[in-house]
Protein backbone atom coordinates (compact mmCIF):
# COMPACT_ATOMS: atom_id res chain seq x y z
CA UNK A 1 0.00 0.00 0.00
CA UNK A 2 1.20 3.73 -0.97
CA UNK A 3 1.53 5.37 2.29
CA UNK A 4 2.77 8.43 0.60
CA UNK A 5 1.10 11.45 2.47
CA UNK A 6 1.45 15.52 3.16
CA UNK A 7 -0.25 17.97 5.27
CA UNK A 8 0.56 22.10 6.41
CA UNK A 9 0.31 23.22 8.98
CA UNK A 10 0.11 27.21 9.98
CA UNK A 11 -0.32 29.06 13.61
CA UNK A 12 0.47 31.92 15.57
CA UNK A 13 3.77 32.26 17.53
CA UNK A 14 1.89 31.33 20.89
CA UNK A 15 3.32 29.59 23.59
CA UNK A 16 0.44 27.43 24.30
CA UNK A 17 0.17 25.98 20.80
CA UNK A 18 3.20 24.09 21.10
CA UNK A 19 1.26 21.45 22.66
CA UNK A 20 -1.55 21.23 20.09
CA UNK A 21 2.01 21.79 17.41
CA UNK A 22 3.45 18.29 18.63
CA UNK A 23 0.20 16.42 18.82
CA UNK A 24 -0.46 17.34 15.49
CA UNK A 25 2.56 15.87 14.26
CA UNK A 26 2.35 13.04 16.54
CA UNK A 27 -1.00 12.63 14.93
CA UNK A 28 0.20 12.27 11.47
CA UNK A 29 3.14 9.96 12.64
CA UNK A 30 0.42 7.61 13.63
CA UNK A 31 0.42 5.68 10.44
CA UNK A 32 3.45 4.70 10.18
CA UNK A 33 2.90 2.55 12.89
CA UNK A 34 5.35 4.63 15.04
CA UNK A 35 6.47 2.61 18.65
CA UNK A 36 5.62 4.84 21.79
CA UNK A 37 9.30 5.71 22.33
CA UNK A 38 9.49 6.96 18.58
CA UNK A 39 6.50 9.04 18.81
CA UNK A 40 7.98 10.20 22.18
CA UNK A 41 11.11 11.10 20.21
CA UNK A 42 8.95 12.88 17.46
CA UNK A 43 6.91 14.76 19.46
CA UNK A 44 10.22 16.25 21.66
CA UNK A 45 12.00 17.56 18.47
CA UNK A 46 8.82 18.97 17.34
CA UNK A 47 8.53 21.28 20.65
CA UNK A 48 12.47 21.91 20.82
CA UNK A 49 12.04 23.48 16.89
CA UNK A 50 8.36 25.38 17.47
CA UNK A 51 10.01 26.68 20.80
CA UNK A 52 12.92 28.20 19.54
CA UNK A 53 10.16 29.41 16.53
CA UNK A 54 8.18 31.26 19.86
CA UNK A 55 11.35 32.66 22.02
CA UNK A 56 14.03 33.42 19.49
CA UNK A 57 12.13 33.82 15.76
CA UNK A 58 9.77 35.90 17.06
CA UNK A 59 11.44 37.34 20.49
CA UNK A 60 9.23 40.52 20.72
CA UNK A 61 6.28 39.43 18.58
CA UNK A 62 3.37 37.16 17.45
CA UNK A 63 4.28 35.76 13.99
CA UNK A 64 3.49 32.43 11.91
CA UNK A 65 4.64 29.45 12.18
CA UNK A 66 4.33 26.54 9.72
CA UNK A 67 4.74 22.94 9.74
CA UNK A 68 5.04 20.78 6.64
CA UNK A 69 4.70 16.98 7.35
CA UNK A 70 6.09 14.43 4.61
CA UNK A 71 5.50 10.34 4.92
CA UNK A 72 7.43 8.27 2.26
CA UNK A 73 7.71 4.39 2.98
CA UNK A 74 9.10 4.27 6.28
CA UNK A 75 10.44 8.00 6.51
CA UNK A 76 8.78 10.92 8.05
CA UNK A 77 9.85 14.29 7.05
CA UNK A 78 8.98 17.57 9.31
CA UNK A 79 9.90 21.26 8.30
CA UNK A 80 9.03 23.88 11.17
CA UNK A 81 9.48 27.06 9.37
CA UNK A 82 9.56 30.39 10.74
CA UNK A 83 10.08 34.17 9.36
CA UNK A 84 11.31 35.95 12.23
CA UNK A 85 14.91 37.13 12.68
CA UNK A 86 16.82 34.29 11.38
CA UNK A 87 20.60 33.05 12.94
CA UNK A 88 23.28 34.83 12.81
CA UNK A 89 25.68 31.34 12.92
CA UNK A 90 23.87 28.17 12.51
CA UNK A 91 27.39 25.97 13.98
CA UNK A 92 27.27 27.96 17.21
CA UNK A 93 23.62 27.79 17.48
CA UNK A 94 24.14 24.04 17.53
CA UNK A 95 26.32 23.70 20.36
CA UNK A 96 25.37 21.60 23.16
CA UNK A 97 24.57 24.16 25.84
CA UNK A 98 24.61 27.48 23.81
CA UNK A 99 22.04 29.46 24.70
CA UNK A 100 21.22 33.35 23.85
CA UNK A 101 18.66 33.53 26.42
CA UNK A 102 19.81 32.47 29.65
CA UNK A 103 17.33 34.25 31.52
CA UNK A 104 14.84 32.65 30.30
CA UNK A 105 16.31 29.40 31.75
CA UNK A 106 17.15 27.94 27.96
CA UNK A 107 19.16 25.24 28.76
CA UNK A 108 20.43 25.13 25.61
CA UNK A 109 19.78 21.42 24.62
CA UNK A 110 17.19 22.09 21.62
CA UNK A 111 19.35 21.08 18.66
CA UNK A 112 21.02 18.55 20.75
CA UNK A 113 17.95 16.69 21.11
CA UNK A 114 16.59 17.08 17.70
CA UNK A 115 19.55 15.71 16.47
CA UNK A 116 19.42 12.68 18.86
CA UNK A 117 15.83 12.13 18.95
CA UNK A 118 15.43 12.26 14.60
CA UNK A 119 17.87 10.65 12.42
CA UNK A 120 18.77 13.97 10.05
CA UNK A 121 18.53 17.52 11.07
CA UNK A 122 18.97 20.14 8.68
CA UNK A 123 18.78 24.36 9.26
CA UNK A 124 18.15 27.05 6.48
CA UNK A 125 18.66 30.50 8.14
CA UNK A 126 18.57 33.88 6.76
CA UNK A 127 19.78 36.78 9.47
CA UNK A 128 16.20 39.22 8.92
CA UNK A 129 14.30 36.32 6.96
CA UNK A 130 13.81 33.31 9.35
CA UNK A 131 14.12 29.70 9.57
CA UNK A 132 13.79 26.20 8.67
CA UNK A 133 14.31 23.15 10.34
CA UNK A 134 14.34 19.72 8.36
CA UNK A 135 14.56 17.18 10.41
CA UNK A 136 13.86 13.47 9.04
CA UNK A 137 12.90 9.87 11.41
CA UNK A 138 12.87 6.80 9.38
CA UNK A 139 9.76 4.46 11.75
CA UNK A 140 10.49 0.57 12.48
CA UNK A 141 14.00 0.48 12.10
CA UNK A 142 13.50 -1.66 15.50
CA UNK A 143 13.94 -5.14 15.01
CA UNK A 144 10.90 -6.26 17.13
CA UNK A 145 7.96 -3.49 16.61
CA UNK A 146 6.78 -2.26 19.86
CA UNK A 147 9.35 -2.77 22.05
CA UNK A 148 9.52 -0.02 24.01
CA UNK A 149 12.50 -1.18 26.58
CA UNK A 150 14.99 1.99 27.17
CA UNK A 151 18.50 1.81 25.59
CA UNK A 152 19.32 5.26 26.06
CA UNK B 1 -25.83 2.32 26.82
CA UNK B 2 -27.77 -1.05 27.97
CA UNK B 3 -29.69 0.52 31.07
CA UNK B 4 -30.10 3.66 29.51
CA UNK B 5 -28.30 5.01 32.14
CA UNK B 6 -25.73 7.80 32.08
CA UNK B 7 -22.31 7.06 34.31
CA UNK B 8 -19.59 9.79 34.22
CA UNK B 9 -16.57 8.12 34.85
CA UNK B 10 -14.70 10.62 37.33
CA UNK B 11 -12.22 12.22 34.71
CA UNK B 12 -8.53 11.62 35.74
CA UNK B 13 -6.68 12.29 32.67
CA UNK B 14 -3.26 13.79 33.48
CA UNK B 15 -3.28 18.13 33.00
CA UNK B 16 -6.60 17.78 33.96
CA UNK B 17 -6.15 19.69 37.47
CA UNK B 18 -2.95 21.39 36.91
CA UNK B 19 0.43 21.34 38.92
CA UNK B 20 0.09 21.30 42.48
CA UNK B 21 2.70 22.19 44.76
CA UNK B 22 3.12 20.56 48.47
CA UNK B 23 5.41 21.24 51.38
CA UNK B 24 6.48 18.83 53.95
CA UNK B 25 9.78 19.32 56.43
CA UNK B 26 11.46 21.92 54.07
CA UNK B 27 10.77 19.95 51.09
CA UNK B 28 8.85 21.34 48.23
CA UNK B 29 6.99 19.13 46.44
CA UNK B 30 6.09 19.68 42.70
CA UNK B 31 3.35 17.53 41.06
CA UNK B 32 3.51 17.97 37.89
CA UNK B 33 -0.12 17.09 36.62
CA UNK B 34 1.33 19.26 33.20
CA UNK B 35 3.75 18.61 29.83
CA UNK B 36 6.30 20.38 31.13
CA UNK B 37 7.27 22.06 27.86
CA UNK B 38 8.31 25.97 27.81
CA UNK B 39 4.28 26.72 28.32
CA UNK B 40 3.73 25.11 31.40
CA UNK B 41 7.51 26.08 32.60
CA UNK B 42 7.09 29.82 32.91
CA UNK B 43 4.02 29.39 35.67
CA UNK B 44 5.56 26.49 37.26
CA UNK B 45 9.03 28.29 37.78
CA UNK B 46 7.36 31.52 38.76
CA UNK B 47 4.99 29.36 41.47
CA UNK B 48 7.85 27.15 42.97
CA UNK B 49 10.45 29.97 43.25
CA UNK B 50 8.00 32.33 45.19
CA UNK B 51 7.11 28.85 47.32
CA UNK B 52 10.73 27.91 47.65
CA UNK B 53 11.74 31.54 48.66
CA UNK B 54 8.83 32.53 51.27
CA UNK B 55 9.12 28.62 52.59
CA UNK B 56 12.63 28.40 53.46
CA UNK B 57 12.53 25.35 51.43
CA UNK B 58 15.76 23.06 51.32
CA UNK B 59 15.16 20.33 48.75
CA UNK B 60 13.07 19.99 45.92
CA UNK B 61 11.03 16.73 44.80
CA UNK B 62 9.45 16.44 41.09
CA UNK B 63 7.28 14.57 41.12
CA UNK B 64 6.49 13.25 37.50
CA UNK B 65 3.39 10.79 38.03
CA UNK B 66 1.00 13.18 36.58
CA UNK B 67 3.00 13.15 33.23
CA UNK B 68 4.66 11.80 30.52
CA UNK B 69 6.28 14.50 28.29
CA UNK B 70 8.92 17.03 28.89
CA UNK B 71 11.31 18.90 26.43
CA UNK B 72 14.47 21.10 27.15
CA UNK B 73 12.57 23.72 28.85
CA UNK B 74 12.29 21.28 31.88
CA UNK B 75 15.72 20.75 32.08
CA UNK B 76 15.52 24.36 32.41
CA UNK B 77 13.32 24.00 35.46
CA UNK B 78 15.41 21.51 36.85
CA UNK B 79 18.71 23.44 36.33
CA UNK B 80 16.69 26.69 37.56
CA UNK B 81 15.67 25.12 41.18
CA UNK B 82 18.63 23.04 41.63
CA UNK B 83 21.11 26.74 41.30
CA UNK B 84 18.17 28.20 43.41
CA UNK B 85 18.83 25.63 46.68
CA UNK B 86 22.25 24.14 46.31
CA UNK B 87 24.41 27.22 47.90
CA UNK B 88 22.25 26.39 50.99
CA UNK B 89 23.37 22.46 50.59
CA UNK B 90 20.10 21.29 49.48
CA UNK B 91 19.21 18.80 46.48
CA UNK B 92 16.84 17.92 44.07
CA UNK B 93 14.82 14.81 43.56
CA UNK B 94 12.56 13.49 40.56
CA UNK B 95 10.06 10.54 41.29
CA UNK B 96 7.55 8.12 39.46
CA UNK B 97 9.64 9.38 35.98
CA UNK B 98 8.56 7.35 33.20
CA UNK B 99 10.81 6.10 30.29
CA UNK B 100 10.32 9.00 27.68
CA UNK B 101 11.45 12.08 30.46
CA UNK B 102 14.15 9.43 32.05
CA UNK B 103 15.72 9.51 28.89
CA UNK B 104 15.61 12.87 28.64
CA UNK B 105 16.98 14.04 31.87
CA UNK B 106 19.38 11.33 30.98
CA UNK B 107 20.92 12.68 27.67
CA UNK B 108 20.93 16.06 29.43
CA UNK B 109 23.46 14.80 31.97
CA UNK B 110 21.21 15.95 34.86
CA UNK B 111 21.38 13.15 37.03
CA UNK B 112 24.81 14.37 37.77
CA UNK B 113 23.48 16.91 40.18
CA UNK B 114 19.73 15.35 41.03
CA UNK B 115 18.97 12.16 42.69
CA UNK B 116 16.48 9.47 40.91
CA UNK B 117 13.58 8.13 43.62
CA UNK B 118 10.98 5.36 42.69
CA UNK B 119 8.56 7.33 45.01
CA UNK B 120 8.01 10.79 46.62
CA UNK B 121 8.02 9.02 49.88
CA UNK B 122 11.58 7.17 49.16
CA UNK B 123 12.93 10.90 48.08
CA UNK B 124 11.48 12.34 51.62
CA UNK B 125 13.14 9.86 53.89
CA UNK B 126 16.43 10.26 52.26
CA UNK B 127 16.21 14.02 52.11
CA UNK B 128 16.81 15.50 55.46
Amino acid sequence: MDNTNRMTLEFESRSQNESFARTVVAAFAATLDPTIEELADIKTAVSEAVTNCIIHGYPDKIGTIIIRGFISGNELTVEVEDYGVGIEDVNKAMEPLYTTRPDLERSGMGFSFMEAFMDELEVESFVGEGTLVRMRKRIGKQAIKGYTQQTG
Amino acid sequence: MQSGKRYNKPDVRAGKEGTTYEICNRCLIIRLNDELDHHNAINIREKADKLIERNYIKHVIFDFSGTDFMDSAGIGVIMGRYKKIVFIGGKIAVANVGSAIDRIIRLSGLYKIIEKYDTVESALQNLK
